[in-house]
C-alpha cells in the first residue's frame, strides 16, 4: 500500500499532492455548506446581511408553495419502486443472454447519457396539446383521450414523472445487469435443478442476491427525485400549469435568482439537505459500513 | 460483462422467449423513439414538419441550421461548451489524478478520512452550493465569466473523480512502483511514467463521464453565465425554445445540436459510459 513512504523523505510530500483537490473542495464544498447555514439566518439588505434568526424559516413555513413544492417531490418518490420493479425485469432477460442482448442493453441505456434539456424539449413536442402524441391519437379516432398532458395541472405531474422513468430506467437496468453478471451460477442451477420455475429462481434466488446494488439503486433513485430533478421541471413545465409541478430546487431557484431573497432561499436549501443527508445516513448506512474497508 | 451463454443452460421455452423479446424491443423502441423523433424533424421545413410529425424528411434540408446561426446565437453557444467542459474535465483530471495517488499509494495521516469526505459529498446536490457561490463570484466580479463555472464545476466533479481514480491507482501492484524507485524514478516520476499509462482505461472512463456532466449541466451554468454571448448550449437551448417555440424544427435542431455529441461519443465509447456511471455501486 506504501511503497513511496518508504523512499520519500519529506512528510509534507502526501499533502502537496491532494493540497489543489482539498482547496477545490474546501471553496466549493465546504465554504458553500458552512455559508448557507449563515444565510438562513440572514436577510440580504444590499450589501449587508441582517440576522433574522428563524424569520426566513417561519416565512417558508408558511409558503404554500413551499408546501406544494414538498408534496411535489414525495410524489415523484413513486417513481422510484416503479423503476426499480422495470429495471429488474428488463434485466433478467438480459442477464438470460436473450438474442441481441447487448444491443438492447446499448439502446436502453442511452437515454441516461443524452443531456435532460434536449429530451425535455423533445418531449415538449411530443406531448403539447397539438404535439405527436396527441396528433397521432386524434388520426386514431381516439380524440377524447388527446389531453393536454402538460397543460393540465392534474396531468403535468403524472407526464413529468413517465419522462424522469423514461430516462432514469436505463441506469436502472445496467447497473443490475452488471451486478448480476457477477453472481455465482452455482445457486440458480440449484434451485433449477431443485425444481423451482423461472419466476421463482429469480424472485427466490437472484434477486435476493441483488440486496446491495438494489439498495444503492433505490437510496440514489431517492436523493435524485428529492434534489436532481431541476432539468426536467425548468425546461418541461417550469413548475406549472400554476405550481402543479414546483419542485424544491426550483422553488429555492426562484427565490435565489429571480426574487432575490437569499435568505429564504437558504432556509429551503438547508432544509433540503438535512433531508438528503437524511436520506444517505439511513438509506446508505449499513452499505457504507460493509463496504468500507474495502473502498478505502 | 459477461459472453453470449452468461445465463447458462436454460430450458428452452418458447414462450418465455417471445415474452422476452416482445418486452426488450418495446422498451427499446420507447428509447429509441424520441431520438429519432429529433433526428427526423431536425432536418425537416416547417411545412413539412406540419404535414407529418413522424415521417423521414422527404426534401432534407439545412435551413434550421443555417436559421439557427443566423437569428440565434447556438453555435456560438456550442463553442462555449466545448470550451466549458473540455477546460473543467483537463483541470479536474489533472488535480484528481495527483490526489488519488497519494491517497492509494502514499500513507499520510487523515487519508482514510478524506476518502470517507469525498464519498459523502458525491451526493450533495449543487443547489444547495450556488447560493454561496453565485454571492462569492458577484463579490470579486466573476459572474458572466469561464473560469468561475470551470473552477465550479471541476470542484464537483473532484470527489467523484479522485473516488473513482483511488480505487483504479490501489490494483496497480506496488512492486512495480518500487522497482521504478529503485531504477531511480522520482515521486513525479512514478506518477508520470508508471501510474497514468497504466491507468489509460480508467483515465478515459473519467474523461468521458465527466464531460458528459459538464456538457448536460443546467443549473450552474444559468446562475453563472447569463450573457447571451457567453452561454453554455444547454441553457441556450432553453432560452431557444422560448422565443422560438412555435418552430418546432428549428429548436428540434438545437436539441439535435445538443444530443449529437453524445451520441457520437455513445456509440464510439459506451463501455467507458457504462463502467463510469455504474461506479461506486459495483467494484
Amino acid at each position: 500500500m506504501n511503497a513511496l513512504h518508504l523512499v520519500s523523505r519529506r512528510k509534507w510530500a502526501p499533502f502537496l499532492w491532494v493540497l489543489p483537490v482539498i482547496l477545490l473542495i474546501l471553496f466549493v464544498y465546504a465554504y458553500p455548506l458552512v455559508s448557507i447555514l449563515r444565510y438562513s439566518v440572514h436577510a440580504l439588505q444590499g450589501a449587508k446581511q441582517v440576522f433574522v434568526g428563524l424569520a426566513n424559516y417561519r416565512f417558508v413555513s408558511k409558503d404554500f408553495i413551499f408546501w406544494t413544492a414538498l408534496r411535489n417531490n414525495a410524489i415523484l418518490l413513486i417513481n422510484v419502486p416503479i423503476l426499480t420493479v422495470i429495471a429488474l425485469l428488463v434485466a433478467i432477460p438480459l442477464y438470460e443472454g436473450v438474442k441481441g442482448w447487448r444491443f438492447y442493453r446499448s439502446v436502453i441505456f442511452m437515454p441516461f447519457v443524452l443531456p435532460s434539456v434536449a429530451i425535455g424539449l423533445v418531449f415538449i413536442y411530443i406531448l403539447q396539446q397539438n404535439g405527436l402524441v396527441n396528433t397521432v391519437l386524434r388520426a386514431a379516432g381516439l380524440g377524447m383521450v388527446a389531453l393536454d398532458w402538460l397543460g393540465n395541472p392534474n396531468l403535468a405531474l403524472p407526464t413529468l414523472m413517465a419522462v424522469i422513468i423514461w430516462r432514469e430506467l436505463g441506469f436502472g437496468v445496467v447497473l443490475f445487469l452488471a451486478a448480476m453478471t457477477a453472481l455465482p451460477e452455482e445457486l440458480g442451477e440449484a434451485a433449477r435443478l431443485d425444481g423451482a420455475n423461472w419466476f421463482q429462481e429469480h424472485l427466490y434466488v437472484t434477486i435476493p442476491q441483488l440486496k446491495p446494488v438494489i439498495r444503492f439503486f433505490v437510496v440514489n433513485e431517492i436523493i435524485s427525485m428529492i434534489s436532481w430533478v431541476f432539468g426536467y421541471v425548468y425546461v418541461i413545465t417550469g413548475g406549472g400549469p400554476g405550481f402543479a409541478t414546483q419542485v424544491l430546487e426550483l422553488y429555492i431557484w426562484k427565490n435565489a435568482f429571480a426574487y432575490r431573497a437569499f435568505g429564504v432561499a437558504s432556509a429551503v436549501a438547508v432544509i433540503l439537505l438535512t433531508i438528503t443527508l437524511l436520506i444517505m445516513v439511513v438509506g446508505l448506512g449499513a452499505l457504507f459500513r460493509s463496504e468500507e474497508e474495502e473502498y478505502v | 460483462m459477461s459472453d453470449e451463454s452468461s445465463g447458462g443452460w436454460r430450458p428452452a421455452s418458447l414462450l418465455g422467449k417471445l415474452l422476452s423479446q416482445i418486452l426488450l424491443v418495446a422498451v427499446s423502441l420507447a428509447a429509441l423513439f424520441p431520438i429519432y423523433f429529433v433526428v427526423v424533424n431536425a432536418f425537416k421545413t416547417k411545412q413539412d414538419y406540419l404535414v407529418s410529425l413522424l415521417a423521414p424528411p422527404l426534401r432534407p434540408t439545412l435551413a434550421n441550421f443555417a436559421e439557427a446561426l443566423r437569428r440565434g446565437n447556438l453555435f456560438v453557444w456550442f463553442r462555449n461548451s466545448v470550451l466549458v467542459t473540455v477546460a473543467s474535465v483537463t483541470v479536474v483530471t489533472v488535480l484528481s489524478s495527483a490526489a488519488a495517488f497519494a491517497t492509494s499509494k502514499m500513507r499520510f495521516p487523515g487519508r482514510k478520512t478524506l476518502l470517507k469526505v469525498l464519498v459523502s459529498l458525491m451526493i450533495m446536490p449543487p443547489v444547495v452550493m450556488v447560493i454561496p457561490l453565485f454571492i462569492f463570484m458577484v463579490r470579486i466580479g466573476w459572474i458572466n465569466t469561464f473560469p468561475a463555472v470551470i473552477v465550479i464545476y471541476s470542484g464537483l466533479l473532484a470527489p467523484f473523480s479522485v473516488y473513482l481514480l483511488n480505487s483504479f491507482f490501489g490494483s496497480i501492484h506496488d512492486e512495480i512502483i518500487a522497482a521504478s524507485i529503485i531504477d531511480g524514478c522520482s515521486t513525479f516520476e512514478v506518477y508520470r511514467r508508471i501510474i497514468l499509462p497504466l491507468s489509460t482505461p480508467a483515465l478515459a472512463t473519467l474523461v468521458v463521464v465527466n464531460s458528459l456532466w459538464v456538457w448536460n449541466e443546467l443549473l450552474i451554468s444559468l446562475i453563472f453565465l447569463q450573457g447571451d454571448q457567453i452561454r453554455t448550449l444547454m441553457a441556450g437551448l432553453t432560452q431557444f425554445q422560448g422565443r422560438f417555440s412555435v418552430n418546432q424544427p428549428l429548436v428540434l435542431a438545437g436539441a439535435f445540436l445538443g444530443m449529437m455529441p453524445i451520441i457520437v461519443l455513445y456509440l464510439v465509447g459506451q463501455r467507458y459510459f457504462v463502467r463510469g456511471l455504474t461506479a461506486g455501486a459495483i467494484k
